[in-house]
């Protein structure tokens, strides 16, 4: 028994090894993948091209323009002579967002109570969200009264200044979009492996007719399927390693919580995605249809998550179908343990689904598997 | 014949065990919902002895297989397997059986000795009898020097005997070998077979199936399968005199269809085939030659190319029996109502 368990694990390995090409990209598009999403993607818009209606002249106003320019979230490149002039800079898309400050703003804010208009450009609601905010967050700071307005309409107005309205992001403070990103690129990546892995590792036996030798050998279901889960879960582990190496000497993403935990808990994720790698492995006759199948595994994974558009943003009914997609509940385990460092006491919760999900989709899958080779 | 008929009596509940049969059934029966793919089979085959195992595709040639190998349980009837029974202890007769199926299965990417180190790990061979058991399995089937090759590398032939080493490397005494010989080249085919006689004569019983004639006339005991029955079985000698009687006829005409139509008005005529612009005809014992056959078909007015008689095939010999198990119905059912008449 051992020594069959142990055979089939000394092959995988064996094939895996010799696959150099396929070894690679195990290893290295786990990397290559932090470094696209965590680099080229950012929801934190910075130097924004503004363009600046100045009717005062004054040194006060010189002051907040500098203000903005040092916040590095607005590039004052341009201009205005009238509102007309701002208006249809945004409109053909010169500037993103328009700042209107009054003839009499030094008087006003002398008064200490100043009015100053900010006009963005909300068609892409990335820039405009990152603008408002960064804007709202300068009026604070200096006692402004600011009247933020959008292209579609006017959507914040501070009437009482001076106010100190203060935002604390937490775990997170200076809003880095890679940290968000990174670590759940780790559950996408375990997903991965664990799918498409080991849907090709038993499809590729049924397609060159090793299968069909095996089923006539003593060797019992449980060892094949273990035989080729271990080697499985090993190579998900060093990938998972290997992303988290990058997150944090690249990234400079902190590991706050307990690793054994992390690794502990990413079984039970992967207990369940390498139950929909044997059903892939079921309905595929050929190696490309596995892929194929375990891509179409993998797509709405990514988008319905949370991995890049938050679940809260979504219509209801996508939400529903985020609450029955493991990874969604992993990512809060990878961000949980990461990002903020809590312990399975706060965990516990988010991993009852995973627990389920491995479980109903492990033994269906295990039942499936044993039919198919009847 | 040894077939049972699908009315014969439930077979008594003995011991087929026999310790000259190394391949014992009665009544073997697999049923999938309606169709019946074997049917009451009752086989021997005896210890280290060289049986083919004969039949058109769908005959239930390898549903038969895959029962004795373990891996598919029986409707009905019993069969024990180096006296191992078949219902009560299937996994055991995985263990001591050996299995090379005609796709070889064998992991290309792997070497051949890699290969040879698998099975004898999943076959259970001990830590200490590996090394020396490989070693011998390099010999056996002249992979000496090729260690270290790939086995998507070899040609036709190396992979073949690669595959049939493979299902040795536990020391088996008995293996079945599903088609070993389709697809591969007829000097490696010869040297296939020698290797498996000497298996054979070595004392290893083996089961083999095969659609080539020249093939099925090396074993020492033949079984035909068809419908899911042994229709005949026997020593190949017996069945090839059997078959001789009825010469085989191949001719080529102009017009396939006419030639094969006049034919078959001819009683003399057992059975007609075509196959493009060939028409095959087994002709009934002491019946016409080619001349006859030219003759006939010039008569009426059929254009020949050339008429020839040639060796029977697996298919030929099938194609008589059949007709006579057929012929042998139709005179039973004839019997039956001429007794009514009365």
């Amino acid at each position: 028994m051992g020594s069959r368990l142990h055979g089939i694990i000394a092959k995988e390995f064996l094939q895996l090894g010799r696959d150099r090409l396929a070894l690679t990209l195990m290893l290295f598009v786990p990397v290559a993948m932090l470094f696209i999403f965590g680099w080229a993607i950012n929801t934190d818009v910075k130097h924004v091209p503004t363009a600046v209606f100045e009717q005062s002249g004054s040194v006060e106003a010189r002051t907040l323009l500098e203000a903005l320019e040092n916040s590095q979230y607005f590039d004052v490149r341009h201009w205005a002579r009238s509102t007309r002039d701002l208006t249809r800079m945004i409109d053909d898309g010169t500037a993103k967002v328009g700042v209107v400050i009054p003839p009499d703003y030094a008087r006003q804010l002398a008064r200490g109570r100043a009015q100053v208009q900010v006009i963005v450009d909300a068609s892409d609601p990335m820039v405009a969200t990152s603008a408002m905010n960064a804007a709202a967050a300068l009026a604070a700071d200096r006692s402004l009264q600011l009247l933020a307005q959008t292209t579609e309409g006017v959507v914040l107005k501070k009437d009482e200044p001076p106010l100190d309205f203060r935002v604390r992001a937490w775990y997170n403070p200076d809003l880095v979009s890679a940290i968000f990103i990174v670590p759940g690129l780790i559950g996408a990546l375990l997903m991965q492996t664990t799918v498409s892995v080991m849907a090709i590792a038993i499809v590729r036996e049924r397609e060159r007719g090793t299968l069909e030798a095996l089923i006539v050998s003593p060797i019992r279901r449980w060892e094949l399927l273990l035989g080729k889960i271990i080697p499985n879960l090993l190579v998900a582990y060093g990938q998972m390693t290997m992303a988290l190496l990058v997150a944090h000497f690249v990234f400079d993403v902190p590991i706050r919580g307990s690793l054994p935990l992390l690794y502990g808990l990413s079984a039970v994720f992967m207990w369940g995605t390498l139950g929909i790698g044997i059903f892939v492995s079921a309905a595929s006759r050929t190696v490309p249809q596995a892929m194929q199948l375990s891509f179409m595994t993998f797509l709405p994974s990514i988008y319905l998550s949370g991995l890049l558009f938050p679940i809260e943003g979504m219509p209801e009914g996508a939400q529903y179908l985020a609450h029955i997609i493991p990874l969604t509940y992993y990512l809060r385990v990878v961000r949980g343990i990461v990002l903020k460092g809590i312990g399975i006491e706060y965990l516990w919760p988010t991993l009852l689904p995973l627990v389920v999900f491995g479980a109903v989709v492990f033994t269906l899958s295990i039942l499936r598997f044993r039919k198919q080779l009847d | 014949m040894p077939s049972s008929g699908r009315s014969a009596p439930p077979a008594p509940a003995v011991h087929v065990t026999d310790g000259q049969d190394a391949v014992v059934t009665r009544g073997l029966t697999k049923r999938f919902g309606k169709v019946v793919a074997v049917d009451h089979l009752d086989l021997h085959v005896r210890r280290g002895e060289l049986y083919g195992f004969l039949g058109p595709n769908g005959a239930g040639k390898s549903t038969t297989l895959r029962m004795l190998c373990g891996i598919l349980a029986p409707t009905e009837g019993e069969g024990r397997v180096l006296d191992i029974d078949l219902r009560r202890d299937p996994e055991r007769v995985k263990s001591v059986i050996g299995y090379m199926s005609q796709r070889f299965s064998l992991y290309d990417d792997l070497t051949v000795e890699e290969n040879l180190t698998f099975y004898a790990r999943v076959y259970m061979v001990p830590r200490a009898e590996r090394a020396p058991r490989i070693q011998r399995m390099l010999r056996l089937g002249d992979l000496g020097g090729r260690e270290r090759q790939l086995a998507g590398q070899l040609s036709g032939g190396y992979r073949q005997r690669l595959a049939l080493t493979c299902a040795l490397v536990h020391g088996p005494r008995l293996i079945f070998l599903d088609e070993p010989t389709a697809g591969v080249d007829p000097v490696s085919r010869r040297t296939f077979w020698a290797l498996v006689r000497h298996l054979a004569d070595e004392g290893t019983t083996i089961v083999v199936t095969t659609h080539y004639m020249d093939e099925a006339e090396l074993c020492d005991t033949l079984g035909f399968i068809y419908q899911g029955k042994l229709i005949a079985h026997g020593p190949p000698a017996r069945i090839k005199a059997e078959t001789f009687a009825r010469p085989v006829i191949e001719l080529a005409a102009e017009d396939p269809r006419a030639a094969g139509a006049a034919l078959a008005d001819w009683d003399a005529v057992e059975e007609v085939v075509r196959a493009g612009a060939r028409v095959r005809l087994i002709v009934a014992p002491g019946g016409p030659g080619v001349a006859a056959v030219r003759e006939y078909l010039t008569a009426r007015g059929v254009a020949l190319d050339w008429v020839s008689e040639v060796e029977p095939t697996v298919e030929d010999v099938f194609v008589s029996f059949v007709d006579r198990e057929r012929k042998a119905r139709v005179r039973e059912q004839l019997r039956a109502l001429g007794a009514a008449e009365r």
